[in-house]
């Protein structure tokens, strides 16, 4: 029997997630929701953010619109655009021919996901430039917490469009199950509204969402008005879901079309 | 260096497979294959060749029994057997939006000791069309490509399941010569087709599956003997079946007489020719439209369906 050297696991992720950017910018409509909708929507919830007093709040238009955007980028370039793309590649039975192969679960799931969370990282940090220099927001405080919140945000999107895409049968019905987690994130995560000017119940119930501990550390580490107890409640919440998401898909996700 | 390795690749004891449904697509099959042999699973659409061939593929876990491929189960031990067995699926799942060229590259980098992705591609006569998408090409051009994936790797074990529907008639003598071609350089095949001739023409050995258990298995040519051979012809005008010798004595085993036209079901096909022959030239009789044929795997096919449906 010939020694046969495995691929190694980076070239593997390589090849698949080149595969997946192709298909990305083949896919117009996947594209305009994954790069122009971050970048537009934060301008519409502006008014909304003029009206709220923010100053009392210890916040500023330019912290809440870049957290608003970078929620965006959350929510519609990672988790909506790969909802999408892993129920594409299960109806054509791609998923069930890549499970033939070599390749892990974990590594079909991440080499898919990984276009859409790069995408989503660079719009982070072209936003977050954007916003420091255009808005004065200024340079974070904490940046670590920044980088921080983007990553468990990132991760936990993707671990959530895989969730996602087990209770979705087509491509069509995606926008639709993609949607209760959009709305309840923009409008309890601190998206669209921030959690700062809410009731306090209120707020503490939000706080468990899934992105809300994402949104409060990327909004955190830019003010530089978390506490080492709200960092590690923030941090724990977010390992919770991801560890629930995780442990959801190994249970349950689906790897070829209902028949 | 285990020797059963060498002997047994593909190992299948007691196999069943229950859908969530409750439906028992598999029920408690049992074969073996050696290197270097091709093997067809042969049976209808429903007999339970695809349900078989994916518990060997290892994409699903069996509800009873026990599948052992190049001496791992091929479930539990994945990361052990896939580097050494090529896959190629009922139907192809590629994304429709890559072109040929790039659903090679992607797979390749995927896989241990790929071969050169031009050579896949000129094994099965695709070489011109690496830079059109999946979605334009021909279903028999989807199939190729799903093979050439399969042969990426250079897989000890080869796993296809219908390799050649939907392919034309040229398509799938190419097809063949590849597939024979390869279990020449020592790889073993495993095979599913409702095609009778590609499974006679093609395989070692093979197995009937009728609704998901065995109802046969050997060599092509040990199946067909269980089934009769055939023998028919035409009496002339005036001659009647009387006038040949006793049918016991030829070795007959049945017979039917349609108007002039005489069937006669044999299983010692040499003795009853010789006896009929015999009698036809000391006669001086004319046999009109003689035919003798031993049984071809069709009708052991249809024999077992048959079979099957009258015990049913």
């Amino acid at each position: 029997m010939s020694a046969l050297v495995p691929a190694p696991t980076g070239r593997r992720l390589k090849a698949l997630a080149r595969a997946e950017l192709t298909l990305l910018g083949r896919n117009r409509g996947a594209l305009v929701t994954a790069l122009l909708v971050p970048l537009a929507l934060p301008f519409s919830v502006r008014p909304a953010v003029d009206r709220i007093d923010l100053e009392a709040q210890g916040l500023s238009i330019g912290t809440v619109m870049l957290t608003a955007a970078i929620g965006f980028s959350f929510l519609f370039a990672v988790y909506t655009s790969l909802v999408s793309a892993y129920v594409a590649r299960r109806e054509e039975l791609v998923l069930k021919r890549l499970r033939t192969g070599e390749l892990g679960d974990a590594e079909i799931l991440t080499g898919t996901a990984l276009p859409a969370v790069s995408v989503g990282f660079a719009q982070a940090l072209v936003l977050g430039v954007g916003c420091a220099v255009l808005l004065d927001a200024g340079a974070p405080r904490a940046a670590y917490l920044t980088v921080l919140g983007l990553v468990a945000g990132l991760v936990l999107c993707a671990a959530l469009a895989a969730v996602t895409a087990t209770l979705t049968r087509t491509v069509e019905s995606a926008q639709v199950t993609a949607l209760p987690l959009v709305l309840v994130s923009m409008v309890g995560s601190g998206i669209a509204v921030p959690t700062e000017v809410m009731p306090d119940t209120l707020a503490r119930v939000c706080e468990l969402l899934p992105l809300s501990p994402a949104i409060q550390l990327v909004r955190g580490g830019w003010t530089g008005q978390l506490s080492g107890y709200e960092v590690l409640v923030a941090v724990a919440t977010t390992v919770a879901w991801t560890g629930l998401a995780v442990f959801a898909v190994r249970r349950w996700f689906r790897w070829e079309p209902r028949r | 260096m285990n020797t059963n390795e060498h002997e047994h690749v593909i190992e299948v004891t007691d196999l069943r497979r229950v859908y969530g449904g409750g439906f028992e697509a598999v029920r408690g099959i049992s074969f073996s294959v050696g290197r270097g042999e091709v093997f067809a699973l042969l049976g209808t659409n429903g007999a339970g060749k695809t349900s078989t061939v994916e518990l060997l593929e290892g994409l699903a876990r069996p509800a009873g029994g026990r599948v052992r491929v190049l001496g791992h189960d091929p479930y539990e031990e994945r990361a052990a057997v896939r580097p050494r067995t090529g896959v190629m699926l009922q139907e192809g799942g590629f994304p429709s939006e890559l072109t040929v060229a790039e659903t090679t590259r992607m797979w390749g980098g995927c896989v241990s000791g790929a071969r050169p992705e031009d050579e896949a591609l000129a094994l099965v006569g695709l070489t011109g069309r690496s830079g059109v998408r999946v979605k334009q090409l021909s279903g028999g051009e989807r199939r190729r490509l799903d093979l050439a994936l399969a042969l990426l790797g250079r897989p000890e074990v080869l796993f296809l399941d219908e390799p050649t529907t939907g392919l034309d008639a040229e398509g799938r003598r190419d097809t063949w010569e590849l597939v024979r071609a390869l279990r020449d350089g020592g790889t073993t095949v495993l095979l599913t087709t409702h095609y009778l001739e590609e499974a006679e023409g093609l395989a070692d050995r093979l197995a009937i599956l009728h609704e998901g258990s065995v109802a046969a298995t050997g060599t092509p040519l040990e199946v067909t003997a269980r089934q009769p051979s055939r023998i028919s012809f035409r009496l002339p005008e005036g001659y009647f079946l009387g006038d040949l010798p006793p049918l016991a004595e030829l070795g007959v085993c049945g017979h039917e007489v349609d108007g002039g036209l005489v069937r006669l079901r044999t299983r010692e096909l040499q003795r009853t020719a010789t006896g009929l022959l015999v009698w036809a030239e000391r006669a001086g009789v004319e046999l009109h439209g003689l035919d003798v044929r031993p049984a071809s795997l069709e009708e052991a096919f249809l024999g077992i369906a048959r079979e099957r449906a009258v015990a049913a």
